[in-house]
């Protein structure tokens, strides 16, 4: 042991107390931690980050030999399995990336204790949200633009290059992150053990993705699963990012027979609004009293 | 009894607690001056934990009035938390970061932390800085906890059963770091199981038993003087071991080798230990508890105030003979 002695010279006199970090330097310092925290744990890295890339590996090669969907009886105008399933695979990205994760995240955060030990800290609140979200953010961007490198460059898809079908896909993107974000803290309240947080967390997010066009092609389900679907963040989400990634022509095959952008803004704007009232009023360090 | 208040880093006065119909906590008034470390004792349950939480403002009171470092608790803001220090008793943390890494970042939070490899250094665990807190054994992740209470320099710090789990070099480590720690001007809040850290540590230690304060006072002074009443234990002529309790044991040792015209066998002079005394206090608390359960209202003219009465009824027969079997 040194001598920890000679700390105390260093110790400012009375009044001279230096400033508290910032709430927001704070969050960037935790969006870091939080960051190395995800990479370095194998449930976050498989379950989260490479889930979609596993979904889109396996659904290419199941059904690539059926040959391309949206085909014309005269065979134009089709797209093949993998360009059909690349929209809804990054919409199930950010799906998994935000509420998936950080609902089991913080849940097992508050049965070990992290969330004890914070509350003990002069860390507010805010900058740990700004953390977890901004931890979100990027690794749902590093995600997103691996799948995209995977599908040009392994699958052979063609991207889009217009500027403005781009501009849809940075809002789509960012909008529906952070309102799952959102939606990840919200839920986290949920699970009364960070032990049974996969069992609550999982089922709500799988069943989401068989009902809102992520694994099976939304205009195959009938139309009370449709709407249902409707009521829930995923469908926008992926209708949205269909509209990025999908012909013209493949309009047609929404309910409307439009990607209906402004109703796809419409409903991400409720649930995040949703998504930040419910993580404002259910998030705490710790249940007093419990 | 207690200094004037108005200088205290923690002043306690009437506190109550209750989960549901449970009285966990029963009124209960001391207060902690500045730079002294003071020992909360008593046995599982208590009710230690449940004021040390309500001090870190990780629980609301039911009633009483409590200040820490000028605040109250459960109104603690960010500037508050930053001059405390937090040893909670157990922590579970998946531990993906390593001991660097993680105190870096806490040290962050703080708005004039320690260094962060001389507080590695003060806890005993420079060749474990680069390793992740989850290959570390239970003792190492303790002095992991203990660095993470300490990081912010803290004016108060709150030390949950800090040496659980630790070797006894470990703990004798720890207990220069405590020392080293006050000699800077910490107000230390120690809760221990281990009644000789508690001494080694401690200047006041305060005894809880049922949700009561039992005894308060200087760790050399608690529990009274009678309590502290030496002991001679000896072999006699046909190996019985016999015991007496004295103020003048010199003098009983003296007679004993007139007497006998030689060295007494297996010949001890014992001073109550801090554990023996606690183990009166505590003792006396619960009899008096329990007969006021089963009894209803005893008319036993006992003072109730304190938990002496164990350690009166040892003390009573100064030169009583007792034997024991070996």
């Amino acid at each position: 042991m040194s001598d920890a002695t000679t700390a105390a010279a260093r110790r400012p006199v009375d009044g001279m107390r230096m400033r508290r970090p910032g709430l927001l330097g704070l969050g960037a310092s935790r969006v870091v931690y939080e960051t190395r925290i995800y990479f370095r744990s194998p449930d976050s890295v498989f379950f989260t980050f490479l889930f979609p890339f596993i979904m889109l590996g396996i659904f290419t090669a199941a059904f690539g030999a059926r040959g391309n969907i949206g085909e014309a009886p005269d065979g134009t105008g089709g797209i093949s399995v993998g360009a059909y399933y690349l929209p809804g695979m990054l919409a199930a990205g950010m799906l998994l990336s935000g509420v998936q994760n950080l609902a089991v995240d913080i849940a097992g955060e508050k049965g070990d204790g992290t969330l004890k030990r914070l509350g003990g800290t002069p860390l507010s609140p805010l900058s740990y949200f700004i953390g977890k979200i901004g931890m979100v953010l990027v690794t749902g961007t590093i995600q997103a633009a691996l799948l995209m490198l995977v599908a040009r460059f392994v699958l052979n898809i063609d991207l889009p290059t217009d500027p403005d079908t781009w501009l849809t896909f940075a809002w789509v993107f960012l909008f529906g992150t952070i309102t799952c974000a959102f939606l990840g803290i919200a839920l986290s309240a949920l699970p009364r053990s960070g032990r049974s947080a996969t069992a609550v967390v999982i089922p709500i997010v799988l069943i989401l993705q068989f009902i809102s066009g992520v694994y099976l092609q939304f205009y195959l389900l009938p139309e009370w699963m449709q709407n249902l679907a409707s009521a829930f963040p995923l469908k926008w989400m992926a209708q949205g990012m269909r509209a990025v990634f999908l012909p013209e022509s493949f309009a047609n095959l929404e309910q409307s027979g439009s990607f209906d952008l402004p109703l796809v803004a419409l409903n991400l704007g409720i649930w995040l609004v949703v998504g930040l009232v419910l993580s404002r009023v259910t998030f705490r360090w710790i249940r007093k009293d419990a | 009894m207690e200094m004037e208040s108005s200088s205290a880093v923690v002043r306690v006065r009437d506190l109550h607690k209750s989960y549901g119909s449970f009285e966990a906590v029963k009124g209960i008034n001391f207060d902690i001056h500045p730079g002294e470390t003071f020992a909360l004792l008593g046995p599982n349950g208590a009710g230690k934990s449940t004021v040390i939480e309500i001090l870190e403002g990780y629980r609301d009171r039911s009633s009483g009035e409590v200040s820490v470092l000028g605040a109250d608790p459960q109104r603690g803001g960010l500037d508050w938390k930053a001059r405390l220090g937090v040893v909670l008793q157990s922590t579970g943390e998946s531990g993906a970061v390593t001991v660097t890494e993680q105190l870096s970042h806490f040290a962050g939070l703080y708005p004039n932390p320690r260094g962060v490899a001389e507080v590695i250094a003060a806890v005993g665990l420079e060749e474990k800085a680069k390793t992740r807190i989850s290959r570390l054994s239970g003792g190492q992740r303790r002095r992991v906890d203990v660095a993470l209470g300490i990081i912010g320099r803290p004016e108060l710090l709150f030390l949950d059963e800090p040496t659980t789990g630790f070797d006894p070099e470990a703990r004798h480590q720890f207990w220069d770091l405590v020392r080293r720690l006050k000699a800077e001007g910490t107000t230390i809040l120690l809760t221990t199981h281990y009644l000789d850290e508690a001494a080694q540590l401690g200047d006041r230690a305060g005894v809880i038993n049922g949700g009561r304060l039992i005894d308060i006072g200087a760790i050399d002074e608690i529990g009274g003087a009678e309590a502290r009443v030496p002991l001679v234990r000896w072999r006699d002529a046909h190996g019985v071991i016999k015991e007496i309790r004295t103020d003048r044991p010199g003098q009983v040792v003296a007679e004993l080798v007139g007497a006998a015209g030689a060295e007494p066998v297996d010949l001890e002079v014992i001073r109550p230990s801090l554990e023996a005394v606690y183990l009166g206090l505590v003792r006396g608390a619960t009899d008096q508890i329990r007969g006021e359960e089963d009894a209803g209202k005893q008319s036993d003219d006992r003072d109730t105030a304190t938990g002496r009465v164990a350690a009166d009824e040892l003390a009573a027969d100064e030169t009583t003979v007792t034997e024991a079997h070996s």
